[in-house]
């Protein structure tokens, strides 16, 4: 009887773990085959003409610069704008206002932000910027990442700020420096590593976002590096030559799909190492 | 050369001013959310004083006549979110499991990881993917087995019914789980992670075997928070665009069929908005995004809240 029991309990326990290593199999295995139809359908696209050619007419020869340069401006700008504003934000929360109400508050709201689709920042941006310009933009389609990059740029500098030992605080209150001072020439010192993972994390975040982009900055055949004019982004033009019958367009959005994700992995695993060697130190 | 008293006085004011800077910019975070939230009940006005509450009732989604209704829309964010859920929910807390209480230490780190690699995969890449080698993968292979077994069973059969599209509701389903499953799974390890060695220690002295650890001890200990990791999951899968919109199919249907074609909210939105002509088709489509917001504030409002409570029982 109690081995029988014994017995069961055995079995049930040699199910359940199997069961979890069959799922941790399953999850990693997407990650590999993602990965290898990535690289297996990108990779044949890649040549020296996706870097200096711009999108073409179906049928025809072309590569990705426009839409890699656009990204690439708009993600500057984006995080040109968002960063200060998170930083400073971020700055409020840990330093002046660790302990006020507000802070919990605005940690709350903002944790809700981070996670907001990203398709609604696409129509607030709209309604604020493109229909009151009366046109499509770069700059509204910068503003729109720059909503995301808020944020993301908040939670980790706060995280970080307030990893500082008190008593590097202290001990520069006390030789007389003002708050200010001391948070910005001890504290940001002590915790640069991290607000710049941050940084990287955000900038990982919004070089994959597309919906957003869609009806900000919309997309653009040509060249184009004026802010006031609609711009073509790399996710854009894969949404948009993805979708198209073209197999040619087909074969150039995979390719921007893995210059899009190699960015993306090499960007968090540089903040992951980042925060990693700081952690040893 | 300035005195003492006028650097002192600089300083003062350098600091006041530096703090009333950062006060305003983290009050500007609240400003944000009232602003979107404002900007876009603005933007639904037109539409919802054209249709009225009969908005969220009706299936009809024609721009020619101008007529809109945002059931099929609703219905199809809800589906997708339920089957992506359904699945990712038992395999993201078994991998945390396994995280947690089988995997050899040299081992955790790396899995960890790997899975919050495929968390900051961008969903524009699910989406080509799932386009090009998934829904073809599903058409070929799993669909037609699915009408198949299912065919002769009451209910099932019409759940399971129709011609194998590969695209479809069931495929964005599948893609949401794949999408969901590494932030279920992180959240769920972090939890996981905080019940206390004793605790695990003191069952196992009973001669508690490791599953019987789990779900009598680990699971009991962090129920508030792996159901916040579960809603935090669960906003992410009714908000997410890209890899949605690539696979669904965009159809205004409520299909009873979950291997039909559908649209969700925010494949709606991404597909048609450019291409919106005229007040109420634009207002229709904002009105979408005003519930899609609604929805998902309540729900991350709900997981943060449960998260945060575990935070606070840690910090006690």
């Amino acid at each position: 009887m109690r081995a029988k029991l014994y017995a069961r309990r055995r079995r049930r326990n040699a199910v359940a773990m199997s069961l979890s290593l069959v799922a941790t199999a399953i999850g990693l295995g997407w990650l590999v085959l993602i990965l290898g139809a990535l690289l297996w359908q990108g990779l044949s696209g890649v040549s020296l003409k996706v870097f200096t050619e711009m999108t073409p007419p179906p049928g025809s020869d072309g590569g990705l610069l426009n839409p890699i340069v656009g990204s690439l401006i708009m993600t500057g700008l984006a995080v040109l704008i968002g960063t200060p504003v998170g930083i400073l934000a971020g700055t409020y929360m840990a330093e002046y206002g660790r302990y006020a109400r507000t802070t919990s508050v605005v940690r709350f709201i903002n944790d809700i932000l981070l996670s907001a689709p990203s398709i609604i920042v696409g129509l607030f941006i709209y309604e604020i910027a493109v229909a009151t310009m009366g046109h499509f933009s770069a700059l509204a389609g910068a503003l729109a990442l720059a909503v995301i990059v808020v944020p993301v740029v908040i939670r980790t500098t706060e995280d970080m700020l307030l990893l500082v030992p008190n008593a590097l605080r202290e001990a520069a209150a006390a030789l007389g420096m003002p708050r200010a001072y001391i948070i910005r020439h001890v504290a940001y010192r002590a915790a640069k590593a991290g607000i710049v993972t941050g940084v990287l994390l955000a900038i990982a975040r919004i070089s994959g976002e597309t919906a957003p982009l869609l009806f900000t900055a919309l997309n653009n055949q040509f060249w184009s590096t004026n802010l006031n004019a609609p711009m073509a982004s790399l996710p854009a033009v894969i949404f948009q030559f993805a979708l198209s019958p073209y197999a040619d367009w087909q074969k150039l959005a995979w390719t921007g799909a893995l210059i899009i994700t190699l960015a993306v992995l090499t960007l968090s695993i540089l903040a992951r190492a980042l925060t990693a060697t700081r952690r040893q130190s | 050369m300035p005195s003492r008293a006028q650097v002192l006085m600089r300083m003062r004011f350098a600091d006041k001013a530096f703090q009333h800077l950062t006060h305003a910019t983290a009050l500007g975070v609240l400003l944000l959310l009232g602003c979107i939230i404002f900007s876009l009940i603005i933007g639904s006005l037109p539409a919802l004083r054209a249709f009225g509450f009969d908005f969220l009732l009706t299936q009809k989604w024609n721009p020619v006549t101008e007529q809109f209704g945002a059931l099929a829309p609703i219905y199809g964010t809800i589906v997708t979110s339920v089957i992506a859920m359904a699945i990712a929910v038992p395999i993201g807390l078994l991998v945390a499991m396994f995280l947690t209480e089988l995997c050899p230490m040299w081992l955790r780190r790396p899995i960890s990881i790997a899975v919050e690699l495929l968390a900051g995969i961008p969903s524009i890449i699910y989406g080509i993917w799932g386009l090009f080698v998934f829904a073809p993968f599903l058409q070929v292979h799993v669909q037609p087995r699915l009408i198949e077994a299912f065919g002769e069973v009451p209910l099932l059969s019409s759940l399971f019914a129709g011609p194998p599209y590969g695209i479809g509701t069931l495929t964005a389903g599948l893609i949401l789980a794949i999408m969901v499953l590494p932030f279920i799974t992180s959240i769920s390890r972090d939890v996981f992670e905080t019940v206390p060695a004793v605790l695990k220690e003191s069952a196992y002295g009973l001669g508690c075997t490791t599953w019987e650890v789990f779900r009598n001890v680990v699971l009991p200990y962090t129920r508030v928070g792996v159901i916040g990791g579960v809603m935090l999951g669960l906003g992410r899968a009714l908000g997410e665009t890209m890899a949605v919109t690539f696979v669904i199919g965009n159809a205004h249907k409520v299909a009873p069929s979950i291997l039909a074609p559908g649209t969700t909210i925010s494949a709606t939105i991404a597909n048609e908005f450019t291409e919106a002509v005229g007040d109420i088709y634009t207002s229709s489509l904002i009105a979408l995004g005003l519930i899609l917001f609604a929805i998902t504030l309540v729900v991350l409002a709900l997981a943060r809240y449960m998260l945060l409570r575990v935070e606070r029982r840690l910090g006690a």
